[in-house]
């Protein structure tokens, strides 16, 4: 089977980890406006803040160098931005984007790295999200793999009557060939998801999906919440006081 | 005694116009283990999916005394535990332990019971140790058995399972028959695994065309409809 690195990742065992999502997510917040609100001393601030990150990701036992090659992920989106804004000669609202962005996928990465997303989603649906919603995400992370596997059986399935062989193809060709394995990729999922709907009526399912309450909010959780979301405004203010 | 399961004159279509069911009369009684047999296509599946309400045809079916109707959904439901082909259908819960409590919160359990209850189907099927994995993360075999334990946690009456060999290597099959031989309820079995049904059903039904055409015991209905995978050496090459 194949899963994406970050779901192993936050399959660990640390001290972040065993920490309650809604604990998580309220550093995360609080991290997140700490960032966005900033206008002086970025550049203190931004090295900071990643440093901070960094003893985060060390903590939790997610290998920083992989963490820190993931985040640049979201570079490419801001990267036009930022050069419009330095071909408009506003070179330091390009650079404060670029940082800014890149510090906060690093953030929600150290989040997702160390919070299943189902207890990550029930720690959000905990602070009154509508369960539509969440469950809406819960059958899409449930079912994402089973659709992936699938569609990698297909391309397998292609690859063995010669559909890898691209010179043999026309550009036309190869794009009815995607359409149709789409196409039977989309009347699988349809199936299942009557298979699935089937399987919960069968078990009593009437309206919503009920969950188990299993995660208290502890004492620890609370002095985490409090110590971790003091730390990006400690250091921002620092920034702010040295570099006005 | 009166049988568990009762069906009289089943028929039903689906909306394309296919017939899928012409006419079944079928009894189970308690404790017993019937294997349905018979090709694909010829009305097994639509014929169990009947037994909780998933699909409504003319005719009627009881179960435990009490007729297959919308009123009594509720109840049926948790004395029928249907075991889909497919365990991935099933298992849609994020973890192990909440897909097999599922079914017990639905009834209106509170958390911590349907937890203990959960986590005690769980021991039956020798899956403990996976109640807070992803159901993704298990093997095929370690699914069916999560599968299984999420009805079980619903103390149904019958069990019916459908295909539950599919996806199973050989010792995965043996070590699926140990555990259903084990449990005390009636069982229905939807199967083409001919080894499988003889190891566990003294009784079994012919599918072919909507219908049942022979029932007997598994090694009578192979013996009579060649509903076995015998090749003669040398004639099939």
């Amino acid at each position: 089977m194949h899963h994406v690195v970050v779901d192993q990742w936050s399959r660990g065992s640390s001290p972040v980890h065993r920490r309650d999502p809604r604990a998580k997510l309220i550093v995360l917040l609080v991290f997140l406006i700490a960032l966005a609100t900033a206008t002086r001393g970025l550049a203190l601030l931004a090295s900071g803040l990643l440093l901070l990150l960094m003893a985060g990701l060390l903590l939790a036992r997610v290998p920083v160098g992989r963490a820190l090659a993931r985040a640049a992920l979201v570079l490419p989106f801001t990267a036009v931005f930022a050069v419009v804004c330095w071909l408009a000669g506003d070179t330091a609202r390009g650079v404060s984007l670029a940082l800014k962005s890149y510090l906060s996928a690093l953030a929600v990465l150290l989040l997702i790295s160390t919070t299943p997303l189902p207890a990550l989603l029930r720690g959000i649906g905990m602070t009154g999200l509508p369960h539509l919603l969440l469950e809406v995400g819960q059958f899409l992370y449930r079912y994402l793999f089973v659709i992936s596997e699938e569609a990698q059986h297909m391309t397998k399935a292609a690859a063995a009557r010669g559909a890898s062989v691209r010179r043999w193809m026309t550009q036309a060709q190869r794009f009815r060939a995607s359409t149709g394995a789409l196409a039977v990729l989309f009347a699988r999922s349809y199936a299942r998801a009557e298979d699935v709907h089937r399987a919960m009526l069968a078990r009593g399912f009437h309206r919503s999906l009920p969950l188990l309450e299993t995660r208290r909010f502890r004492v620890g959780d609370a002095i985490f919440a409090i110590v971790a979301s003091l730390a990006p405004w400690i250091l921002r203010l620092t920034a702010e006081r040295l570099l006005p | 005694m009166k049988p568990l399961v009762e069906v009289r004159g089943l028929r039903f279509r689906y909306e394309d116009g296919t017939a899928a069911l012409n006419g079944i009369d079928f009894c189970l009684e308690p404790g017993e283990t019937v294997a349905l047999l018979g090709a694909n296509g010829s009305g097994k599946t639509t014929f169990v999916l009947h037994l909780n309400g998933l699909l409504t045809g003319e005719g009627s079916i009881e179960i435990c005394g009490l007729p297959v109707e919308k009123k009594h959904l509720p109840a049926i439901r948790n004395k029928v535990g249907l075991v889909f082909q497919d365990s991935d259908s099933q298992l849609f819960m994020p973890t192990v332990l909440e897909d097999v409590a599922f079914g017990l919160l639905n009834l209106g359990m509170d958390s911590s019971a349907a937890a203990a209850r959960a986590e005690a189907a769980l021991e039956t099927v020798g899956m403990a140790a996976a109640s807070a994995r992803a159901p993704y993360h298990l093997s095929a075999g370690e699914k069916k058995r999560v599968a299984i334990a999420g009805i079980l946690a619903m103390e149904p009456e019958i069990l019916v399972l459908d295909e539950p060999t599919t996806f199973l290597d050989p010792p995965g099959q043996r070590s699926l028959a140990e555990l259903l031989a084990n449990l005390p309820q009636a069982k229905i079995l939807v199967t083409h695994n001919i080894p499988f049904a003889m190891a566990l059903c003294k009784r079994a039904v012919f599918f072919a065309g909507g219908k049942i055409t022979a029932e007997g015991s598994v090694e009578e209905i192979v013996a009579g409809r060649g509903w076995d995978f015998a090749l003669q050496p040398g004639k099939s090459r």
